[in-house]
C-alpha cells in the first residue's frame, strides 16, 4: 500500500493538515490500514523534499501544519494511478512452497497438508464475509477493500483445490517429465533463479 | 430440538464391483437458526448428502431427522407432506415453472399442501415483498433476470412455516453480485430461525455460513472453527489485514 500516494491522491482534493489527512487515510480505506501519525508526518516531508507537496510557511510541524499538491505532485499521481503493480513475476508464495515440501518429506499426507490452510482460508473469509454483511452495506470503500481480500483468499482457495485434484490424478498417473524443457519454460515464466 | 440431523448416515450405490459408496458415517447437525456449508470436489457427495437430508433418497444406513422427526418411520406421504411443509430447495438452475408467474410460483408450494388459493396467494405476494420483488409478481420466469429468478425460487423456498433450506449451488449460475444478494437472502432467513444447509464449491459463498463442513470422499473431512466476530480483522496493529499466510 502506498502512503505516499495515498496522501498525494487526498491532497488533490485541495489544502489539508496533517492530522486530517491521517483521519482521511483511514476512513477511506474502511479503516483496514490504520496509519500512525508518524508514518503521515515522514511521508509528509519527504514528499515535500521531493518537490511534490508544498508546506505553509509560517506554520511549525504538528498538527495543524498545512499541505497542498503541486504540479509534479499532480503529475506523479496520475502517472502512478496508470502503472501497473509488479505482477509479472511470481512471488515466492510462502503456501505454494508449503505444499511442493509437503510433497517430499516422508511421512506426510499432502491432502492434509491442503486441507489445514483451506480451513484456515475459509475460516478468514467467514470473518471477512461478517464484516460485509454487517458494516461493509454502508460503507462503500470498506466494502470495495473486504471484496478484495475475499477474491484474494478465494484464489488461493481455487488454487489449493486445483492442486489437490491435480495431485490425486497424478498419484493415478504420473506425469511424464521431460527435463529439456524446463529451463526455457522457466525463463518464459519468469521464475527467479 | 435440531432442525435437521444426520446419524451415521451412509449411501451405497451399486452392487458387487461396481459398489459406490458415496457418503460414509456421516454426523451432522443443523440448529434452528444455523447456516451449514457443505464444501467439497466433484464426486466427494455433497448432493447426495442434500437429496438424502431433503428425503429424497433414503440413506442405506443411519437415520435422518428433521425438526426431531425420524424420517425411517415416516410413510411416503408423511414424507410428501414434510417436503411440502418444512422443507423449501433452491437449486442452482432455479427450477421455476415456465407457465406460472413468479407470484404463482411461490404460492405453489402452499397450494400444492391445500391451502386456499387466496391465502396461498397472499402469503406468496408477502415473500415476494421480502425480497423486493412485488414489482414482478405477475411477471414469468423468462422474463426476469437469472438474479431475480433466483430470488423468485428463495420467496418459493421460504414461503409459509419452513424451518429447513436445502441449496444446491445456490449462486452457480450468477455473477458474483448477484451471487452475493442470494447468500444475504439466504442468511437473512437464517437470522429469522429457519436452519439452511447451503451446498457449494464456491468459497466465497461459504463464507456466508455460521459453519464449513469439508466432504472428501462421502466423508467428514473436517470443519470450521466457530468464527470470530469481525472486529479479529479491523484490530488496529499489524494483524490488521489478518495473518499473513
Amino acid at each position: 500500500m502506498s502512503v505516499r500516494h495515498a496522501l498525494l491522491a487526498l491532497l488533490s482534493e485541495g489544502p489539508k493538515y496533517g492530522l486530517q489527512l491521517r483521519e482521511e487515510f483511514e476512513a477511506r480505506t474502511g479503516e483496514v490500514w490504520p496509519l500512525n501519525v508518524g508514518q503521515v508526518y515522514t511521508t509528509l516531508q519527504r514528499l515535500e523534499r521531493d518537490g511534490l507537496v508544498e508546506s505553509d510557511d509560517a506554520g511549525e510541524d504538528g498538527p495543524q501544519k498545512g499541505f497542498r499538491i503541486t504540479a509534479d505532485g499532480e503529475q506523479e499521481l496520475a502517472e502512478w494511478l496508470r502503472t501497473p503493480p509488479d505482477l509479472a513475476s511470481p512471488p515466492r508464495d510462502e503456501l505454494v512452497i508449503k505444499v511442493l515440501v509437503a510433497l517430499r518429506v516422508p511421512g506426510t499426507d499432502v491432502h492434509d497438508v491442503i486441507q489445514v490452510h483451506r480451513r484456515y482460508l475459509v475460516e478468514l473469509m467467514q470473518q471477512w464475509t461478517r464484516i460485509k454483511e454487517e458494516e461493509a452495506e454502508h460503507d462503500l470503500s470498506l466494502a470495495l477493500v473486504v471484496d478484495a481480500e475475499l477474491f484474494r483468499l478465494d484464489s488461493v482457495i481455487r488454487w489449493l483445490d486445483a492442486a489437490d485434484g491435480r495431485l490425486k490424478r497424478a498419484a493415478a498417473e504420473p506425469p511424464v517429465r521431460d527435463p529439456s524443457m524446463l529451463p526455457r519454460l522457466r525463463r518464459k515464466v519468469g521464475v527467479r533463479p | 430440538m435440531t432442525a435437521l440431523e444426520l446419524r451415521d448416515v451412509s449411501k451405497v450405490y451399486g452392487a458387487g464391483q461396481a459398489e459406490v459408496h458415496a457418503l460414509c458415517d456421516i454426523n451432522l447437525y443443523v440448529e434452528p437458526g444455523a447456516m451449514v456449508a457443505v464444501m467439497g470436489p466433484s464426486g466427494s457427495g455433497k448432493s447426495t448428502l442434500l437429496t438424502i437430508a431433503g428425503s429424497l433418497e433414503d440413506p442405506t444406513s443411519g437415520e435422518v431427522l428433521v425438526g426431531g422427526a425420524a424420517l425411517s418411520g415416516m410413510s411416503r406421504n408423511d414424507k410428501a407432506r414434510l417436503r411440502r411443509r418444512s422443507i423449501g430447495y433452491v437449486f442452482q438452475d432455479f427450477n421455476l415453472l415456465p407457465g406460472l408467474t413468479a407470484a404463482e410460483n411461490v404460492a405453489l408450494p402452499l397450494e400444492l399442501d391445500g391451502t386456499a388459493a387466496r391465502k396461498a396467494g397472499a402469503a406468496g405476494m408477502q415473500a415476494l415483498d421480502e425480497l423486493g420483488l412485488a414489482d414482478r409478481a405477475s411477471q414469468f420466469p423468462d422474463q426476469l433476470s437469472g438474479g431475480e429468478r433466483q430470488r423468485v425460487a428463495i420467496a418459493r423456498a421460504v414461503v409459509g412455516e419452513r424451518h429447513l433450506l436445502l441449496a444446491d449451488e445456490p449462486s452457480g449460475a450468477l455473477d458474483s453480485v448477484n451471487g452475493e444478494a442470494v447468500m444475504r437472502l439466504l442468511h437473512a432467513a437464517c437470522k429469522r430461525g429457519v436452519a439452511a444447509v447451503v451446498v457449494t464449491h464456491d468459497a466465497q459463498m461459504a463464507s456466508w455460513a455460521d459453519r464449513v463442513v469439508f466432504l472428501r470422499d462421502g466423508r467428514v473431512a473436517d470443519q470450521t472453527a466457530a468464527p470470530l466476530g469481525p472486529e479479529s480483522l479491523l484490530a488496529p496493529g499489524p494483524s490488521a489485514s489478518g495473518p499473513g499466510r
